[in-house]
């Protein structure tokens, strides 16, 4: 009796030890947060589409993996990859050395800007101390956005933060925002190109400095799935060899 | 910062609790306390006059008061806030009008969508306590020839309120958990601050353990307020005599 229950055990800790060491995902999930137009977001008939979320199928099939994505709000979704609910997040996360600390990042993908976009008639021509002092600005929480804003603007401005895009961009339409302060491509496809674009970009595009806005986009694993990163740098090389990431990149950025 | 420095050493192998995220968790409790305090005192004034209206025989009286009372009791305050806070700016024109300032900021609707919010359930809880009223007391009144009014005013409402007590100070205790949604419209209180710290240094137990160890302070402080208050008022209430 005893005997079958060590034998049993052994054989436990023999099936999980082969698969830990394998560390073979035959089925990835990413973590991604929606809205987030246009590298992630929903069509109207609410198909999941974007340019990570093509980016990272495309990967998948490379690697010969499937894959799934599960949503998950910006300012919980490093705890979430933590907490093993996906094994990756693929949702436009900037490489910088807060997060570097938690999670292991993958090859920069993109490499996008971050503006100040506000209404097409504000008086606030380059932000600065002077300029937004009093004023309004929005940023989605726990964003290198709002690490920025708050850092250089908080004392003089009110910051306030949201847990979607979609919440901040209703507070924009309805004047309760001077500014806001985006990722470019998001910016400029939810406000500029929207129906009525009442907004312009203020100021210029922002990519220093360097502790802010680091080295781009990345896909953050967990620090012991190396081998996973690994094979998703190798897949990543092979579709900017074949042309397949430019084909994606220009289905949505068109400058 | 210099009468600071005791606190900044004991902080100094410290990443999360910074003077500076002390500072967001500071500026948090004091929104929290303006917004739960200020919603319970206007939701307390308003909740008087609607609770002696709700106990009215009158039905043109009572009834919209029970309305009232039965659809902020009925839906969710998380879903109130979002019609007052999002709601508003559908209405055309808005920001011209002279509620915009208030409008605009989001203190003000929070703290429209918590008061009456607290009166609804504080009206309930009065109307129970008036008609909780014994008969012969409202018969005493009557046989000294007392006037509806002055019988309002000396008789039902002072037994009223301290029967209501210990149930209203369950309201309170309400009050203070329920304001933790103000952070949905941007509201940097306690919670807004506890969620800015997770998301900033990715440390859910520690951002929000404080928070809660925040909020479980104040809720001692008003336990032990109401305690202090149901002792002396009630006092006529417990058992007398030398045993």
């Amino acid at each position: 009796m005893k005997n079958a229950f060590l034998a049993s055990l052994a054989g436990v800790v023999l099936v999980f030890g082969q698969a830990h060491a394998r560390d073979s995902y035959d089925h990835v999930r990413f973590g991604v947060d929606v809205p987030y137009e246009p590298m992630q977001y929903r069509t109207p008939d609410g198909e999941l589409t974007g340019f990570d979320i093509d980016l990272g199928n495309a990967l998948c099939e490379q690697m010969g993996i499937t894959c799934e994505w599960i949503e998950q709000q910006w300012d919980g979704i490093i705890p979430g990859l933590m907490a093993r609910n996906y094994d990756a997040i693929m949702s436009s996360m900037t490489i910088n050395e807060e997060r570097r600390a938690q999670v292991l990042f993958s090859d920069a993908y993109f490499t996008p800007p971050s503006a100040w976009f506000g209404p097409v008639d504000t008086d606030i021509e380059m932000p600065s101390e002077e300029s937004l002092a009093g004023r309004t600005l929005g940023v989605q929480r726990g964003t290198l956005q709002d690490s920025y804003a708050t850092d250089f603007y908080g004392d003089v401005a009110s910051v306030r933060r949201y847990s979607s895009v979609d919440d901040m961009l209703l507070d924009m339409e309805s004047g309760r925002l001077d500014l806001v302060f985006v990722n470019y491509p998001v910016g400029k496809t939810t406000l500029l190109d929207s129906e009525r674009s009442e907004y312009r970009v203020v100021g210029e595009m922002i990519r220093e400095p360097y502790e802010y806005f680091g080295d781009g986009i990345a896909i953050a694993f967990r620090p012991r799935d190396e081998a996973l990163a690994e094979r998703f740098n190798e897949a990543l090389a092979a579709l900017k060899e074949d042309g397949t990431y430019d084909e994606i990149h220009d289905r949505y950025f068109t400058d | 910062m210099e009468n600071l420095a005791w606190l900044n050493e004991l902080l100094a192998d410290n990443r999360i609790f910074t003077p500076q995220t002390i500072a967001y968790y500071w500026d948090g409790l004091v929104v929290t306390t303006q917004l739960v305090f200020l919603s319970l005192v206007a939701g307390l004034v308003l909740a008087i006059p609607l609770a002696i209206g709700r106990s009215s025989n009158r039905r043109w009286i009572s009834l919209p008061i029970y309305v009232y009372t039965y659809v902020f009791r009925g839906t969710p305050l998380l879903i109130q806030l979002y019609i007052i806070y999002y709601g508003v700016v559908f209405f055309d024109g808005i920001q011209q009008t002279f509620l915009w300032p208030i409008l605009r900021e989001a203190f003000y609707p929070a703290l429209i969508a918590f008061t009456l919010n607290t009166a609804a359930y504080t009206t309930e809880i009065f109307r129970g306590a008036i008609k909780a009223t014994p008969r012969g007391e409202i018969e005493a009144a009557k046989a000294y020839g007392m006037s509806q009014g002055l019988m309002m005013r000396r008789i039902v409402l002072p037994s009223a309120f301290r029967r209501a007590l210990p149930a209203y100070g369950n309201e309170v205790i309400f009050m203070l958990h329920a304001s933790a949604i103000a952070s949905v419209v941007t509201l940097m209180d306690l919670t807004g601050a506890a969620r800015f710290v997770y998301a900033r240094f990715y440390a859910p137990f520690e951002a929000f353990l404080f928070a809660a160890a925040i909020y479980l302070c104040l809720t001692f402080a008003i336990l032990y307020f109401f305690r202090y208050l149901e002792k002396r008022l009630l006092a006529h209430l417990k058992p007398q005599g030398g045993n």
